[in-house]
């Protein structure tokens, strides 16, 4: 069947910021769906509040709404456009629960839009529990049982083992395993008192069972294909998000494979998903083979951008034309080009996920794996057998330290015995070495076809992982690479995405005679560096490309863009290591590699690159190391006489405290070469500066000061400054959790020139060709320059986003050798409309640790809104943000003592506004003094009568908390207050400078027609 | 030891022998199923043939009597990139069959997908690989070759006597996927040799011609028993048995470049326009024909997978309902007939 000719426009609902279970897998399958339904013709609407996602660049949709993703703003965006048809199966659960939320409505209905690849009732037999299990036993299937309980005595007849999970708990806390019916008895206890509503789910437990995914997509008639199977190392237990997993399935029998098949296709067909791909999860007992159905999500999801990028085969793309009416047989295989999409990949190669976790930006946090995700990315690698593709996946996470092969992380009794022993071969393999002088090229290529790293021949021989790889070449021992075709080598593809393996021949060396760049991506996701980095690749690769290069992309993230193979001329899907990018390098003899678009992880490459020999595209490596060797760095703000903060180097504890005392108290104490601010502090005290075990730095920290950060490009002469930022919170609060403000709202004439000034200064002086973010504190003493890096910032997309200046496009062209005078760039100038970028944080995963913004690091991801005045687009970004300002009701204030004279004129709003003001006893004193109308509450430590504040937020009875924290960390009176806000979904405010522009926002905050992003860059060129 | 595979074009892959000692003859071919190694050596299709997994490691799962799908091994020699051992290691060296594991497979089935499945020469320890070039140049090819007398029963045997319709199954190499699922259908099912007589096979509610190895241009005499068998029984043909039901219509059969073997082929059902994802294994093909006949073409390169002569009470696929391995897409196909020829005896 073609396409529909009856729906002329389709709006397609993104996935909004990224959160730990929601990441770039939306931006990758949003858009794929765009550009196949732009290729047939279709109108198209996208809503989505993240602006760095490429999906929301406004070349991608004919209308772009970085708009919250509510009810509110989605039907507003609906009202406005008038699409025929909402697609929301790419936009991961966000976009199903919002489209259920619209059906719900009468949203949809009233505007006559059709719901388009899972109509509502498909949707609510997949999410609905019961619904689900109806479904699944019609088909002969079993679900986990599992029963709803409100009492100890409703317990008759579980089937042990099993897990009690009460309802609306914190991280599933009061909930575990339970084996006999006396344990049982009493975890049902414990959990309803636990339960803020007395209530717990008893389900049957499949802990230990082996876990498999199936990627089934099916068609309007009825054709069904597998596109992939998944099966996880760690068994069930262990959300499927923080497993390793591999592709193809390893330890089933073709009988038991076909089982598993048979399966998928009956609950995507009972379940009723007609036109699209699903996820389905089983438990299988190793030894009986007894199924379980666990869930299933008819929609696009991070397991099926895994099984893209693993086999080839482009679901979201399948799904998207599937769901305006195509079959399967009509749409080609992407790579093969000459036969159809109803076939099933088949694999010559084995691929491994590994998730990467962000553990130790939350002390306190518990972190034992469970069934709630907690990693924040992932890394894949491919290899031509399990061990290859295990390792490389493994040293794709890019951890701080340890070798790949022995750091390997602990295995779980349950684990399967062939995965432990194929593992236990690296072990082997390398306990057999002793000395690198041994080695013959046998032994290197056997080594090597293991997937041994020269890193871990060299760590296991003592000798650098040069001086391994020099051997190693020198034998002859080079990596061959291999394409992905999605069919086993028996169909000729027209591919252009390989991976690198041993002892193979090689395929097909590159062609053409273009001009090469190779693009070096940012790896897994992790805090501090996400989707930002991605998006500024795939811009280069789309931009070198235009002015007529080869891009060649090297990353190792399933999630993203920049890993499909459509975004430029080559992928090699390798591990982002000076290994691995030098053999790229020698294939490909690019004419320069660009290393300024993948944040650090590129960076920490350029030296190992420099020494090769291999270009480097745009900002020299001496630049690099000029910004970012803090020595190197003063004495040049000193020559330029640019101020910096006093600082100083430090090797230990007492080096550290004297540095202290040489520039004063307060200071910030951060490790060099360091992204999203990890284990950056301030210490106020010589107390506070604990242990120190490698050098670190030491700056004043500028206290009471403004925070900016400009987004600039340069040709190393002439520099033009894109954005220049104001951080809402204040210095002490890391610039990527911080809500950020364009234009900067607090700055006069004087300051914003004098920023540009020093911004060209710094610029010039530096060399960059390309993109530089610097970062400034502006204090009442004057200016002062915290930190330059000559490479894409975190606010890139959102700068570009809002000035309508794409950045990383005059980026590449600097690099590629344009003067800024060629670049034809509007005039420098502030934007006409406010926007601003606010932080989401993932607190809710953490339990035990404070939710309470700080110099490290700890957002997943950021929302963007746009608006004519700041209060009214703060007050949207928050809402966007997922935490909508309340406008009535009761705030509760606790502050410290430095705070409280600031605190007045925000309670003094907050009175002005209608709110009933609550506080503890400090609080609630200097509050009074200032003659404010404030009533006392007890803290959870002060043993009075009354219920405490902890209470008051359980029971809903406040509906803004500020609190800002002196001394963090668990059992406090404000970790508690701050944990009880987060279990109950207050808003919480942890900084006063955010609470003073949360007060503002709601007291100013207008009601204002969403605008699409092509609109308001055109009124923004309008007013240039 | 060392083992190497040798092409009749003087290409030498090497690997690593995991199994038995020996010199292989036969012709490399590959197969991209991904699960299933043990029922592809043991389906006497692969009579003859040197067999390359484009699966990356093959072995994991260990092995299982209950899964082969004939008594004995059939492929020559099995070529792979990783094997895993050890049960599936010494399962193939007790059968006494050569087994090279660290080959360059993708080079392989490259190689064999431009130039056509090639005779060739697996051999283990210090053979010479020059030898080993002639010896496969001296080798029959494929085209021309009768193979199915090797594989069948010689003698007609009962596999199941208890069912709603009696079939009778002609053995060409059948495989016991074929005869399982004829039983679980509720068929009594008796198996013959390959040259039984039409007489012998008229008596029974239907007659199922099995898959089997080889070309089937030069089975003259079992092509004339099924055109005299047809239209006087109902018939079903799988794989070489459709080959032989489409050469007794008068349609051609031809040899493809490199055969289509693996669990993924997609076979468009003209009559409903569905798809049925397929398992398959065949070096040889019925042409391409627009003929009414024709009920399924192969979406990848438009063959014939399937036909029909209702008139006749007789239709054929090319690929493997039974699947084993391979999806089971299929399995009613096996099973309406024997519901057909149960229903047409009734009746």
């Amino acid at each position: 069947m073609p396409k529909r000719l009856d729906l002329g426009s389709i709006c397609l609902i993104g996935s909004g910021p990224i959160v730990i279970g929601q990441a770039c897998e939306f931006d990758y399958a949003g858009c794929q769906a765009l550009k196949v339904l732009r290729e047939d013709g279709f109108r198209t609407v996208v809503v989505n509040s993240n602006p760095a996602t490429i999906m929301t660049d406004p070349g991608f949709a004919d209308r772009t709404y970085l708009e919250p993703l509510d009810l509110e703003g989605v039907t507003e965006v609906l009202a406005r456009e008038r699409p025929d048809a909402l697609l929301p199966t790419m936009g991961g659960q966000t976009a199903l629960n919002l489209a259920r939320e619209l059906a719900e409505a009468g949203v949809l209905e009233e505007l006559s839009v059709e719901l388009i690849g899972a109509p509502l009732d498909v949707i609510a037999r997949a999410e609905d529990r019961e619904l689900f299990r109806d479904a699944v036993q019609s088909v002969g299937l079993r679900v986990p049982q599992s029963r709803i309980v409100t009492s100890p005595d409703d317990v008759a007849g579980v089937a042990l083992p099993a897990v009690v999970r009460p309802a609306f708990t914190l991280g599933g806390h009061g909930g575990g395993f339970v084996e006999t019916s006396e344990q049982l008895r009493r975890q049902v206890e414990r959990g309803l008192a636990e339960s803020p509503i007395g209530q717990v789910l008893v389900e049957e437990s499949v802990r230990g069972w082996d876990e498999f995914e199936l990627e089934v997509v099916r068609d309007r008639r009825d054709n069904v294909v597998i596109v992939c199977s998944i099966e996880n190392i760690d068994p069930m237990g262990v959300h499927t998000g923080d497993s390793v997993t591999v592709a193809p399935q390893m330890t089933l029998s073709d009988h038991a494979y076909q089982e598993l098949r048979d399966a998928a296709a009956a609950v995507i067909r009972a379940v009723g998903v007609e036109c699209g791909g699903s996820n389905i999860q089983f438990a299988r007992e190793r030894e009986t083979g007894e199924l379980r159905v666990i869930e299933m999500n008819p929609r696009v999801s991070r397991s099926s951008a895994l099984a893209s990028k693993a086999t080839g085969y482009p679901i979201a793309k399948v799904a998207a034309k599937l769901a305006v009416g195509y079959t399967l047989d009509e749409i080609p295989n992407d790579l093969t080009r000459t036969t159809p999409a109803s076939f099933e990949p088949t694999l010559d190669y084995v691929v491994v996920k590994f998730p990467r976790f962000a553990f130790e930006k939350f002390p306190g946090a518990d972190r034992t794996l469970g069934t709630q995700m907690k990693s924040v990315g992932e890394a894949m690698g491919i290899g031509r057998t399990f061990l290859e593709a295990y390792l490389k996946a493994q040293r794709s996470r890019e951890l701080d330290v340890g070798k790949s092969a022995t750091a390997s992380p602990q295995l779980s009794d349950d684990v399967h015995p062939w995965f432990r022993s194929e593992i236990e071969r690296a072990h082997v393999a390398l306990d057999r070495v002793a000395s690198i002088e041994d080695l013959v090229a046998d032994d290197f290529l056997r080594l090597k076809r293991l997937g041994i790293s020269d890193a871990d021949l060299g760590e296991t021989c003592g000798v650098t992982e040069d001086e391994a790889r020099a051997r190693r070449r020198a034998s002859g021992v080079r990596p061959v690479y291999r394409r992905v075709d999605s069919c086993a080598g028996e169909v000729e593809a027209a591919s252009t995405y390989f991976y690198s393996t041993w002892g193979e021949a090689d395929e097909a060396p590159p062609a053409g005679d273009k001009p090469r760049v190779v693009i070096l991506g940012s790896g897994p996701n992790r805090i501090g560096q996400g989707i930002e980095f991605d998006y500024c690749c795939v811009h280069a690769a789309q931009s070198f490309r235009a002015l007529g290069y080869e891009a060649v992309m090297v990353n190792c993230n399933p999630e993203t863009v920049s890993t499909d193979y459509d975004t430029s001329d080559r992928l090699y899907f390798e591990p982002l290591d000076v290994e691995s990018v030098l053999a790229i390098c020698e294939r490909e003899r690019p004419l320069g590699v660009a290393i300024q678009f993948g944040g650090q992880t590129p960076l920490k490459l350029a030296r190992a690159l420099e020494a090769a020999g291999v270009p480097i595209l745009g900002t020299p490596f001496d630049a690099i190391d000029l910004a970012e060797d803090r020595e190197r760095f003063g004495a040049l703000l000193d020559s330029l006489e640019i101020a910096c903060p006093e600082w100083g180097i430090a090797a230990d504890v007492d080096e550290a405290r004297a540095v202290a005392e040489r520039i004063g108290y307060p200071v910030l104490i951060r490790p060099s070469y360091v992204l999203g601010g990890r284990a950056m502090r301030v210490c106020y005290s010589a107390d506070d500066i604990g242990d120190i075990e490698r050098p670190v730095l030491i700056d004043r920290f500028v206290e009471s000061a403004i925070e900016i950060d400009v987004d600039a490009v340069s040709d190393g002469e002439e520099t033009y400054i894109g954005a220049v930022m104001q951080h809402v919170e204040e210095a002490g609060v890391h610039s990527g959790d911080s809500a950020c403000v364009l234009p900067a709202p607090s700055l006069g004439a004087a300051a914003d020139a004098q920023i540009r000034a020093i911004v060209r200064r710094i610029a010039r002086a530096l060399g960059v060709v390309g993109l530089l973010n610097v970062q400034l504190a502006v204090a009442d003493d004057g200016i002062y320059v915290l930190e330059a890096n000559p490479r894409a910032s975190r606010t890139v997309p959102f700068a570009s986003k809002a000035t309508g200046v794409n950045l990383v496009a005059a980026a590449c062209r600097l690099a590629g050798g344009a003067r800024l005078g060629d670049l034809g760039l509007p005039a420098e100038r502030a934007p006409a409309q406010v926007s601003v970028k606010a932080a989401v944080l993932p607190f809710a995963r953490f339990p035990g640790a404070d939710p309470v913004l700080g110099p490290e690091m700890r957002s997943t991801g950021e929302v963007m809104a746009s608006a004519a005045d700041l209060p009214t687009a703060f007050a949207k970004a928050e809402r966007a943000a997922g935490r909508p300002l309340p406008t009535a009701g009761t705030a509760f204030l606790s502050v410290r003592n430095a705070d409280k004279r600031a605190l007045v004129p925000v309670a003094e709003s907050l009175a002005a506004l209608g709110f009933r003001l609550l506080a503890t006893t400090g609080t609630a004193d200097a509050l009074a003094a200032a003659g404010l109308a404030v009533e006392r509450v007890r803290k959870v430590t002060e043993a009075e009568d009354g219920p405490s504040v902890v209470d008051l937020i359980r029971r809903g009875r406040c509906n803004l908390v500020v609190n800002t924290p002196f001394g963090s960390g668990a059992r406090t009176d404000g970790y508690l207050i701050r944990e009880a806000a987060l279990v109950a979904r207050v808003p919480c405010i942890t900084t006063l400078s955010g609470a003073a522009a949360a007060v503002h926002a709601i007291a100013n905050a207008r009601t204002e027609d969403s605008l699409s992003l092509q609109e308001r860059i055109d009124r923004e060129t309008r007013a240039a | 030891m060392t083992g190497f595979l040798a092409l009749e074009d003087g290409t030498v892959f090497r690997g690593e022998s995991v199994a038995a000692e020996g010199f292989a003859v036969g012709e490399a071919v590959f197969t991209t199923a991904m699960t299933g190694y043990q029922e592809v050596v043991t389906d006497p299709s692969f009579a003859e043939q040197l067999i390359c997994f484009t699966a990356p490691m093959v072995g994991n799962y260990g092995v299982t009597e209950g899964r082969s799908e004939s008594a004995g091994v059939h492929a020559r020699a099995v070529l792979m990139r990783e094997a895993r051992g050890p049960a599936w290691t010494d399962w193939l060296h007790e059968r006494g069959v050569v087994a090279l594991s660290g080959i360059d497979t993708r080079s392989l089935v490259l190689k064999l997908r431009e130039a056509g499945a090639m005779r060739a020469v697996a051999a283990t320890g210090g053979s010479s690989e020059e030898q080993a070039v002639t010896v496969a140049r001296e080798q029959q090819p494929m085209s021309g070759r009768a193979l199915a007398a090797e594989v069948s029963t010689t003698v007609p045997y009962v596999y199941s006597d208890v069912g709603r319709a009696r079939v009778a199954v002609v053995d060409y190499g059948c495989k016991r996927s074929i005869l399982r699922r004829l039983v679980g259908a509720g068929a009594a099912v008796t198996v013959f040799p390959h040259d039984a007589a039409a007489d012998e096979l008229l008596g029974y509610d239907g007659v199922l011609l099995s898959n089997g190895p080889g070309d089937p241009e030069p089975l003259v005499q079992e092509i004339a028993t099924v055109r005299s068998l047809l239209g006087r029984v109902p018939l079903l043909g799988i794989c070489l048995g459709h080959q032989l039901l489409a050469l007794a219509a008068g349609h051609a059969t031809y040899k493809l470049p490199f055969g289509h073997r693996g669990a993924n082929h997609p076979v468009l059902e003209r009559a409903t326009g569905r798809v049925l994802v397929t398992s398959q294994n065949h070096g040889f093909a019925v042409a391409p024909s627009d003929a009414r006949e024709a009920t399924h073409v192969s979406l990848y390169d438009g063959t014939v997978e399937g036909l029909a002569f209702p008139s006749e009470r007789a239709h054929s696929v090319q690929f493997h309902p039974e699947a084993g391995p391979g999806p089971h897409d299929a399995w009613p196909l096996l099973e309406r007939w024997v519901e057909g020829v149960a229903y047409a005896e009734a009746a």
